[in-house]
């Protein structure tokens, strides 16, 4: 068979078995969108801004696994795209971003929509590649989706320059079955020593933990780490991206840790003996202090990348390789021990756990007129049974979001953690719903967050993606406000979102349907309103209380037993 | 503590960026690096001083390995190794100082490989000990310029460095 480049791209596309590209079209790009268009394989979504296709790639990929592909031209396209890559880069998430570069003998010359991709982009991609023979395009691409989608996925960036993808210059073409890369070759199996010495450690703590991470959900792992807390007994925490991966409203799961998580999780940290990390990687804002991270415990890290363990805290024994394998021969080794667990010592540390508990850090009031921000997640949780993908943006409603919206299942929880980007959550959610289209995808975000991609809400009408908005109203930067209020003598400098667009007139134009919520009777129905319009969009600006703080909050440079509580509450 | 890495890559265009990057977008610090292709021309090899403690080091090779481009590394300071730098310095020799820099140079077991009315051209080998000794037993005012190539490594034994 003889194709040219372009055909090329998208025939390899197809044997990939890709069935979405996000993108948007551009001079660099044309040979590949005639070469798109005459095909009837794999469908394109048209984005209003180079950001949302790559936020859109990668909600469709942290809610299936398959990695996102996104096409875009050179020059602005390619920059468009960089905070979407960043983005997936820091949560590693898998996703193919091909962009169209200048031909290759004007390369370096500053021509028009020129910019050097591949440099740009080097430092927030696993990988990157600019192809400048159309002979090496196939074998390119297919390398892009094993090192995108292998052992800790992220992002790779396909950089391709028009004359490459020629539609005159034919070559015969043959996608590669197999891959085999010298420089490159991801760890498949944990070592059975270092597993069996977690497996005694385990079995032999007093006051034991278990963190979990976004590895869990990203390597499949959640099944094995169910068995695996569920066998042993001991209680387990999760970290923003974890979050689902064990379920929520189980007895065992003491909600998320870190700087907004319970008092609970936090202390057990605190208190621990024994730590079992699992596809986590030990985050700023999940150990606080460092010299006072888990100061007595001794800990077990299982990642699938090496230069995660140990990067900031010490780990006394590290495991590298797959959640899902490591936790599978984790389990299969304690149950080859023929030992228990300490009952008595397990017994009081519940008990301890309990106290904490009991100090219910997430209560808040519930007396006002005002909608709290809280009530409208806890709201959105009862009238869904938690049965939806919940995207969101960042700042306080995400907060509010992985604290109030108890999570059962892995990949329902999508969120730009890493790079914590504005803007993320309705375009991740188009990515989300073009996965799933018969599921219910909201996104809950913030009048702040959700400016900085509104555009995206014509992509939405053009392709009848019925995404259900809950935008958390206060009038502020909420997260902003709330560190200037307290660490700042309350001086507001710049969180005001002044000058705020009428939302409910702003979804109407685009086509959809706009609700506003003032009262926090009017919630539940409106959002029944809201999910009974099963083929539109429906935006619900709902007005929340401006001055409310997230908390439990753990302060800059504090450890984890160091929380601030709601203030009407004080530390037991 | 001073570390002596030695890096066998894919000679890729790009492939000394991504080394380069990683070091300035993690705050590490690169004393030196040298770099070529080697006996297989899809392969190039490269030798790589740094500092920090265990810690750090031990980061800067996990995160050098993470590369994709990266296919084997070795810390040559783990064990007994040969380092060697060359060096090519311009000095200034006007008539009285000509014999005095050419014992100089003899004693340091460099070459002249250049030579004009008022100049030599020293090319010198060896660890960069050496090379600094060298240059400290210059009489002042003489050099006019220093080249150096940097540190390339290898490890003593039979053992080698490839895929």
């Amino acid at each position: 068979m003889e194709l040219s480049g372009a055909e090329i791209l998208i025939q390899s596309l197809i044997d990939e078995g890709v069935e979405y590209v996000f993108g948007y079209p551009g001079g660099a790009v044309l040979h590949i969108y005639d070469a798109l268009v005459a095909q009837g394989q794999v469908k394109h979504i048209l984005v209003r801004h180079e950001q949302g296709a790559t936020h859109a790639a990668d909600g469709y990929a942290r809610s299936t696994g398959k990695p996102g592909v996104v096409l875009v031209t050179s020059g602005p396209g390619a920059t468009n795209a960089v905070t979407g890559i960043a983005t997936a880069y820091m949560d590693s998430i898998p996703m193919v971003v091909i962009t169209g570069q200048v031909p290759t003998p004007v390369i370096g010359s500053d021509a028009f929509q020129e910019v050097d991709t591949v440099g740009i982009t080097r430092p927030c991609v696993k990988h990157n590649f600019l192809v400048k023979d159309v002979n090496r395009l196939a074998e390119t691409l297919r390398k892009a989706f094993y090192i995108a989608t292998t052992g800790r996925p992220g992002p790779v960036v396909v950089d391709i320059p028009k004359d490459v993808v020629d539609p005159n210059v034919k070559i015969p073409y043959e996608y590669p079955k197999e891959i085999r890369m010298r420089s490159y070759n991801p760890v498949k199996k944990g070592h059975p020593g270092q597993i069996k010495k977690a497996a005694d450690l385990l079995v032999g703590a007093r006051r034991p933990m278990i963190y979990s991470g976004g590895g869990v959900v990203l390597g499949d792992g959640a099944e094995e780490l169910v068995d695996l807390v569920r066998g042993l007994g001991y209680p387990i925490t999760s970290t923003l991206m974890g979050l689902g991966a064990y379920p929520a409203g189980d007895r065992q799961f003491l909600g998320m840790l870190g700087m907004h998580g319970t008092y609970e999780a936090n202390m057990a940290m605190h208190e621990c003996d024994v730590l079992l990390a699992v596809g986590a990687r030990f985050d700023d804002r999940v150990t606080g202090k460092i010299e006072q991270f888990c100061p007595s415990a001794t800990i077990i890290h299982i990642d699938i990348d090496p230069a995660s363990i140990a990067k900031t805290v010490r780990v006394d024994v590290p495991i590298v390789g797959p959640v899902k394998s490591v936790l599978k021969d984790l389990n299969k080794a304690l149950r080859g021990l023929g030992r228990k667990p300490d009952a008595e010592a397990l017994e009081a540390w519940w008990e301890q756990i309990g106290r904490w508990r009991a100090m219910e850090c997430l209560r808040y009031d519930r007396t006002g007129s005002r909608i709290k921000p809280q009530f409208a997640v806890e709201t959105l949780y009862q009238v869904t049974g938690g049965d939806c993908y919940v995207t969101s943006d960042v700042g306080q409603h995400q907060m509010w979001t992985a604290q109030y919206f108890k999570f059962e299942q892995p990949r329902r929880w999508i969120n730009s953690g890493g790079l914590g980007t504005m803007g993320f959550g309705l375009p991740a959610a188009m990515g989300v719903q073009i996965a799933h289209p018969d599921e219910l995808v909201v996104c809950v975000s913030g009048e702040a967050s959700i400016q900085m991609c509104p555009q995206e809400l014509a992509t939405c009408k053009q392709f009848d993606l019925p995404i259900k908005v809950m935008l958390l109203n206060n009038g502020y930067m909420g997260m902003v406000r709330q560190w200037q209020e307290l660490f700042y003598d309350g001086r507001y400098a710049h969180s005001y979102v002044d000058a705020l667009p009428d939302f409910v007139r702003l979804a109407e134009s685009y086509g959809h349907v706009g609700l506003r919520v003032e009262r926090p009777e009017d919630l539940e129905g409106a959002l029944r309103e809201a999910f009974a319009m099963k083929d539109r969009l429906v935006f619900l600006d709902v007005i929340v209380d401006p001055e409310e703080n997230v908390y439990p909050m753990i302060g800059m440079g504090k450890g984890h037993h160091e929380m601030y509580l709601p203030p009407e509450r004080e530390l037991a | 503590m001073r570390h002596v890495i030695s890096i066998l890559m894919e000679n890729e265009a790009g492939a000394l960026s991504r080394v380069a990057g990683l070091f300035s977008a993690r705050g590490y610090n690169i004393e030196a690096l040298t770099v070529a292709p080697t006996e297989d021309p899809s392969m190039s090899r490269m030798t790589l001083v740094t500092r920090g403690n265990e810690e750090i080091v031990e980061q800067i090779k996990k995160q050098l390995n993470k590369l994709i481009d990266v296919i084997k590394l070795q810390d040559l300071s783990d064990g007994p190794h040969i380092e060697r730098e060359l060096m090519m310095v311009k000095l200034r020799v006007v008539k009285h100082d000509r014999e005095e820099l050419k014992r100089l140079a003899d004693i340091f077991r460099g070459n002249i490989v250049d030579v004009t009315e008022t100049s030599y051209v020293v090319e010198l080998t060896g660890s960069g000990d050496k090379l600094d000794a060298f240059l400290a037993t210059v009489p002042e005012g003489q050099i006019v310029e220093v080249v150096r190539s940097g540190p390339s490594g290898i490890a003593r034994g039979a053992k080698g460095l490839g895929v």
